[in-house]
């Protein structure tokens, strides 16, 4: 009977694959989420099964189905609730919880086999580090996105330092609880202080992180949840997890080094990098002199004038919710025989893909959301750009000036087209905290207020005219 | 340790099929890879599982019945949410 269990198990790594496989095409890409959902189920039912067969006694059903019904309500729920604009925190909790359950896991296996053998403890120590940390980390990503902690990096001196000593710790504590596993109960009561250690280096790590850097950090704590998946898979001896945790794994991997490549910086610079150390010595350059105001009437009228417009969205188009109201102008321009474009940096919003999942929601049709390498020989041609929350990733800084923070970050060319509209509340810095020169140039001109109430405005003027 | 080693041998090969399955994806649908496969880390659902199957101690029970509830969330919440964004996707597709 074993083997019919372990050669389901061997389907369901198979329709992970597929599955996986399948989200690379937006037309296959539910088919793919489905399947994968399938394969959840058929992995969960054959475990019921297997638990029932190896065992009648003591299988604690009640557990089983206060622990399904009540996961599988908040799950739904939550799921059913959750705004698009909040999908990153959302997650971020997902993220968190999977290496929870791992930590749970290993913990539960740890006091029920008190485990001996010192090649099993290994597994146990590394589940329980890699799942505390991307729990308490994730958790604290949750609580920047949300507004619940202030976005800002947290910065204190030395904190490079503590963290690397608080890692030396666990480390130490983890190869210790290895040592001496033939004693059971000190080993347990080492891993549960080396947990609490993990518990805070978790919350260190991503606290010195700022909001723009989020999308690399969702990124590695999915990975890293993968990752706790897989070494509870060796714990157990399970070959299921091991694969469908390394998948997850190699996913969050590469969107990790997409985003890293898409802001020109080394993960290492990311998590001890502190971006924005420098915002104090740079702030008397923040002055602006050349701005031009204009007011949405005059907008209206340019927008109406062009032929050929790229819009270019950023995260304040997510806190404005301004995603219906940017699809409306959309649809008034083409309308009037404007062609009109939109052009996604990769880091753009707080998650990678970010800003295509908000204007998904507002209809917008994928086709018509560019990557930047293949728009950013177009807005020459263009004879309007429409930044609308975006800051950072339109600063020419990142191209010619050497001393800017930014620099040689890969930006969208929008001062290459005719004219810039930059929506914008003020001309506060963006998350580099440095100025952006965009502002400034001769053909570009501000429109100070709310993305979403700037955008209706345009479009009632639009229609107007 | 061979048993280990044939597990630590499937791992590196998944990661590496992993790799060249997902680095295919574009960014479009970044944001569904990661909540999708998000999901697909929950199947630490059946650690859970087992975890509360073979014993009868309390203190086990109760952290594997949070460990169940961690990971159903994380998979029911993740495949659902997952598709609800993939349909907004295909509804375009259809106008």
């Amino acid at each position: 009977m074993n083997i019919i269990i372990e050669f389901i198990y061997l389907i369901a790594a198979i329709l992970f694959i597929i599955g996986i496989n399948q989200l690379s095409k937006v037309k296959t890409a539910p088919r793919g989420n489905r399947l994968s959902a399938v394969a959840m189920l058929l992995a969960v039912i054959a475990t019921i099964v297997k638990i029932q067969l190896d065992n009648t006694s003591s299988i604690n059903w009640v557990y089983i189905i206060t622990g399904i019904v009540t996961g599988g309500l908040i799950g739904v729920v939550l799921s059913k609730k959750i705004k698009m604009t909040a999908i990153p925190q959302l997650v971020a909790i997902f993220n968190g919880l999977g290496g929870g359950a791992s930590v749970l896991v290993a913990l539960s296996y740890l006091l029920f086999n008190g485990v001996t053998i010192s090649l099993d403890m290994i597994t146990v120590v590394l589940s329980i580090i890699i799942g505390t940390v991307t729990f308490t980390g994730s958790m604290v990503a949750f609580a920047k996105l949300q507004g619940l902690i202030k976005s800002q990096p947290i910065l204190f001196k030395g904190r490079n330092i503590l963290n690397v000593l608080l890692f030396i710790v666990v480390i130490s504590l983890g190869v210790r609880a290895i040592i001496i596993c033939q004693n059971i109960s000190t080993a347990i009561i080492i891993l549960l202080i080396m947990m609490g250690v993990a518990f805070i280096l978790g919350i260190l790590l991503v606290t010195p992180i700022g909001g723009a850097d989020m999308p690399i950090v969702i990124a590695l704590l999915n990975s890293y949840s993968g990752l706790a998946a897989s070494m509870a898979g060796f714990m157990l001896g399970n070959l299921l997890l091991i694969i469908s945790g390394a998948l997850v794994g190699a996913s969050g991997i590469i969107l990790t080094k997409i985003m890293c490549k898409a802001m020109n910086r080394s993960l290492v610079n990311v998590l001890f990098g502190g971006f924005g150390q420098t915002k104090e010595d740079k702030k008397e350059k923040s002055e602006y002199i050349n701005i031009k105001q204009a007011s949405p009437e005059e907008v209206a009228s340019i927008l109406d004038a062009a032929r050929s417009i790229i819009i270019v969205p950023g995260y304040g188009m997510a806190v404005a919710q301004a995603q219906n109201a940017v699809h409306d102008i959309m649809t008034t321009l083409e309308q009037r025989g404007i062609k009109v474009e939109f052009a996604i940096h990769p880091v753009a919003g707080r998650m990678p893909g970010h800003m295509n999942i908000l204007l998904a929601e507002a209809d917008v049709p994928y086709e018509k959301l560019k990557e930047l390498e293949l728009i950013n020989s177009q807005f020459k041609q263009t004879d309007v750009a429409i930044v609308i929350g975006a800051n950072d990733v339109v600063n020419p800084a990142a191209k010619d000036d050497k001393s800017s923070p930014i620099y040689g970050m890969p930006i969208l060319n929008v001062y290459e087209a005719k004219t810039v509209i930059v929506i914008k509340r003020s001309l506060s810095p963006g998350f580099a905290g440095i100025k952006n020169e965009l502002f400034e140039k001769n053909n570009t001109l501000m429109l100070f207020g709310d993305a979403k109430e700037m955008l209706l405005k345009l479009n009632q003027e639009l229609n107007e005219l | 340790m061979i048993e280990l080693f044939y597990l630590l041998v499937v791992f590196i090969l998944s990661i590496f099929v992993g790799y060249e399955i997902i680095i295919k994806v574009p960014p479009t649908l970044h944001t569904p890879l990661m909540s999708g496969t998000n999901a697909i880390s929950g199947i630490i659902i059946i650690g859970a599982l087992t975890s509360l199957a073979y014993t009868a101690n309390t203190l086990v029970n109760i952290i594997g019945l949070f460990a169940l509830i961690f990971a159903t969330i994380n998979v029911i919440g993740g495949f659902m949410v997952t598709d609800r964004m993939l349909q907004m996707f295909v509804r375009k597709k259809e106008k």
